[in-house]
């Protein structure tokens, strides 16, 4: 049978690897190419060097976006993270409907970015009106619902895949513990937390990554309102694109750099992380 | 064991085959394989869909010729157009909003001289040239200004006569703000700053202190503007803002179907919008829909028309197939000079065209545009066709945005750098 599945293996990984090839390498290396052109549709490019990305760092609405996508990325990782992870313990616990709760938690990641954000944006409107001021009077109010909302959105997601990895831990493990006199905390920290770093790795990774490349609810909430002050990297990216004659080759420039950026950070982290995973 | 080999190698056959004819694009819709080439028209104005795609119908059913209508969002034509023209169908028909608007797309522009279409024209100042050639032609001429609710107005105890300047509208919205909640409705429609309506002010408005500049200066296009109307356009943007039917703080978050709502359900007097406006707002009843023209305190404003001009020019592409360039032609030629296409665009569109075909209107706010001019007024051109960019508008959009909320000259200020410095780095930044 094992003979068999290597024999056939072109066939049944051919199909994904066309799609991979025409979704992502062609694509990614048009890209690249296009970075260093000036065109006005993608098929019909000029090659003209590196202006492309002289410009794009002298962009100074960029380079906000830079910071302000940074700082969004840290603090929403932090947040979704610790609660996920409380939600996760909460709900491993032996309690009635803890299924249901699970379900209710996970639900939002089911919409979709933009109708969340639609949403999301008729909540905040409706109480800012109250006090007299709106989502795209100032961009801290855009990013902290921005903060609500994912949290909101991606909590779930992560929580399922901390109840995984809790759900792995050996339960000998945590009696030895207990009957060495380790306390509440003491498990926590020296128990469950080292035995959960592989899941922690991935939600942090999934978390961070998805931070950086917000997009949809970042179009949706905020649209970059007011003045491109609450534009994050991937929507000044779009409209460095799409909204201005002549600069496509530097929202392109500013797509690779974007690429660069967040692979090198996704990296970082993962080492970081796993370094810390233990041997079960 | 040899049947499970035969099924599994037609299986992975089967997924192949659903793949490479999911990558090759179905091209597009039920294409007639007797008519030579075909369009698509990728269409600038949301609010005469329907009747595109009722009159690309009939089109069809007369000649065979396949016709698609597309049409761009508010706001978002230069997105759609850039990435359908990158498509193997790109359109054939599509259009781009003056001199600014070419630029970006004169490679793509297919020389109109001598078609049928040129030769249809009342008068050459419509056709839209880059140098000796013919990029695009205008399709529609419209104005914008005040539109006016007459009976709301009577009701308030005024009449259009009793505006004449600034000064005097003035009185009158203040006046109709004072007495309010004894009327019952608003002086202005909401001025709505979301996408959907935001152009109103800041492109349609900013024509103004654009419009007079130049006029003052005596030129046509500048690469730096001064802003000496700024403050005109200032005490307007007041008094839109601070005689609505919302507060100045909620602008952000209302919809041009805000305004529109608050209109027909004679919310408020005022709205400021143009002629394509009245199949949207003809509820109100038509002998009740009058318009003025945007007086904002220059003096001699008293024999100013309303704005007038075109920022519709359609372009054929130029990479097209040239049976695509042929049955885009025929059907745009159609369109302007046949007696369906004409009552298409005249009446159901109410478009005023610049084509010997034109049919006089049924769109009461054209003709009630068209009599300043039969009184002699001047009609304002649209220059914003001149503005730099998109990226500006959307800079003074923002601090209009911002301004409203906090009415302060400090806000102005910014207000002030984004129209005059942001003019400067957008035209020195253009591409």
């Amino acid at each position: 049978m094992e003979k068999a599945i290597k024999r056939y293996m072109p066939i049944f990984v051919l199909p994904t690897f066309c799609a991979f090839i025409l979704g992502f390498i062609v694509p990614f290396i048009m890209g690249i190419w296009l970075s260093f052109c000036k065109f006005t549709t993608v098929t019909d490019a000029k090659f003209i060097g590196i202006s492309n990305y002289a410009d794009a760092l002298a962009d100074t609405v960029f380079r906000h976006s830079f910071w302000y996508t940074v700082l969004f990325a840290v603090i929403s990782l932090a947040v979704i993270n610790v609660i996920a992870f409380s939600l996760a313990m909460a709900l491993t616990k032996e309690m009635r409907g803890t299924n249901i709760f699970r379900t209710i938690f996970f639900m939002p990641n089911l919409i979709g970015g933009i109708v969340l954000g639609y949403i999301w944006q008729l909540i905040f409107n409706g109480i800012l009106q109250r006090y007299e001021t709106a989502l795209g009077l100032n961009e801290w109010y855009g990013f902290w619902g921005l903060i609500i909302l994912v949290s909101w959105q991606q909590i779930g997601y992560m929580m399922i895949i901390y109840i995984a990895g809790l759900q792995s831990i050996p339960g000998d493990v945590m009696e030895a513990a207990q009957i060495d006199g380790a306390g509440r905390w003491q498990r926590l920290w020296k128990v469950t937390i080292p035995m959960m770093m592989p899941s922690i790795t991935i939600c942090m990774f999934l978390s961070i990554t998805n931070g950086f490349k917000l997009f949809d609810q970042n179009l949706s909430l905020t649209a970059g309102e007011p003045s491109k002050m609450s534009e994050m990297m991937a929507l000044n990216i779009f409209n460095t694109f799409y909204g201005r004659t002549g600069w496509e080759g530097v929202g392109q420039a500013k797509a690779v750099l974007f690429f660069i950026l967040v692979v090198l950070i996704g990296m970082l982290q993962l080492r970081s992380t796993r370094s810390k995973e233990v041997q079960q | 064991m040899k049947m499970r080999k035969v099924v599994s190698v037609l299986l992975a056959a089967a997924m192949v085959a659903g793949l490479a004819a999911g990558c090759s694009t179905p091209s597009g819709s039920g294409a007639d394989k007797d008519a030579k080439g075909k369009v698509y028209y990728l269409n600038f104005k949301p609010e005469a869909d329907g009747e595109w795609q009722d009159l690309a119908k009939e089109y069809t059913e007369e000649t065979g010729v396949p016709v698609t209508v597309l049409t761009a969002a508010s706001g978002e034509y230069e997105k759609t157009l850039k990435s359908e023209m990158a498509k193997s169908d790109a359109p054939t028909l599509f259009q781009v909003n003056g001199p600014v608007g070419l630029a970006s797309w004169k490679d793509y522009c297919y020389d109109l001289k001598g078609s049928d279409i040129a030769k249809a024209l009342t008068d050459e100042g419509f056709a839209l040239m880059d140098g000796d050639k013919m990029a695009g032609i205008a399709y529609v001429i419209e104005n914008y200004g005040i539109i006016y609710n007459k009976e709301l107005l009577k009701k308030a105890g005024y009449s259009a006569e009793d505006i004449t300047n600034f000064d005097s509208f003035k009185s009158v919205v203040e006046d109709i703000t004072k007495r309010k909640d004894e009327l019952g409705f608003s002086a202005f429609t909401c001025a709505g700053m979301d996408g959907s309506s935001d152009w109103r002010f800041k492109t349609h408005l900013a024509n103004l202190p654009i419009y007079y500049e130049y006029k003052d200066e005596g030129i046509n296009t500048t690469d730096a503007i001064k802003g000496t109307y700024l403050d005109n356009y200032r005490q307007m943007w007041d008094l839109y803002i601070n005689n609505a039917t919302c507060e100045p703080t909620a602008l952000s978050t209302k919809t041009a179907d805000d305004a529109t709502a608050d209109f027909v359900t004679e919310e408020a007097v005022f709205y400021q919008n143009g002629t394509w406006e009245f199949n949207n707002i003809a509820d109100v009843g038509e002998e009740n829909l009058g318009i003025l023209p945007i007086y904002v305190g220059v003096a001699g404003e008293e024999e100013q028309g309303v704005c007038t001009g075109t920022e519709n020019y359609w372009c054929v592409n130029s990479k097209a197939s040239e049976d695509d360039i042929q049955a885009t032609l025929d059907f745009m030629n159609w369109c302007v000079t046949s007696d369906k296409g004409a009552e298409a665009m005249c009446n159901k569109m109410g478009f005023v065209i610049p084509f010997d075909a034109n049919i006089e209107s049924e769109n009461v706010l054209v003709n009630e545009a068209n009599k300043y001019m039969e009184d002699g007024k001047t009609p304002v051109t649209w220059n914003f066709s001149t503005i730099p960019s998109e990226e500006w508008k959307n800079g003074v959009g923002s601090a209009l945005t911002a301004y409203a909320a906090d009415q302060t000259d400090e806000n102005w200020a910014k207000v002030v750098t984004a129209f005059v410095d942001g003019w400067a780095t957008e035209a020195a930044a253009a591409k």
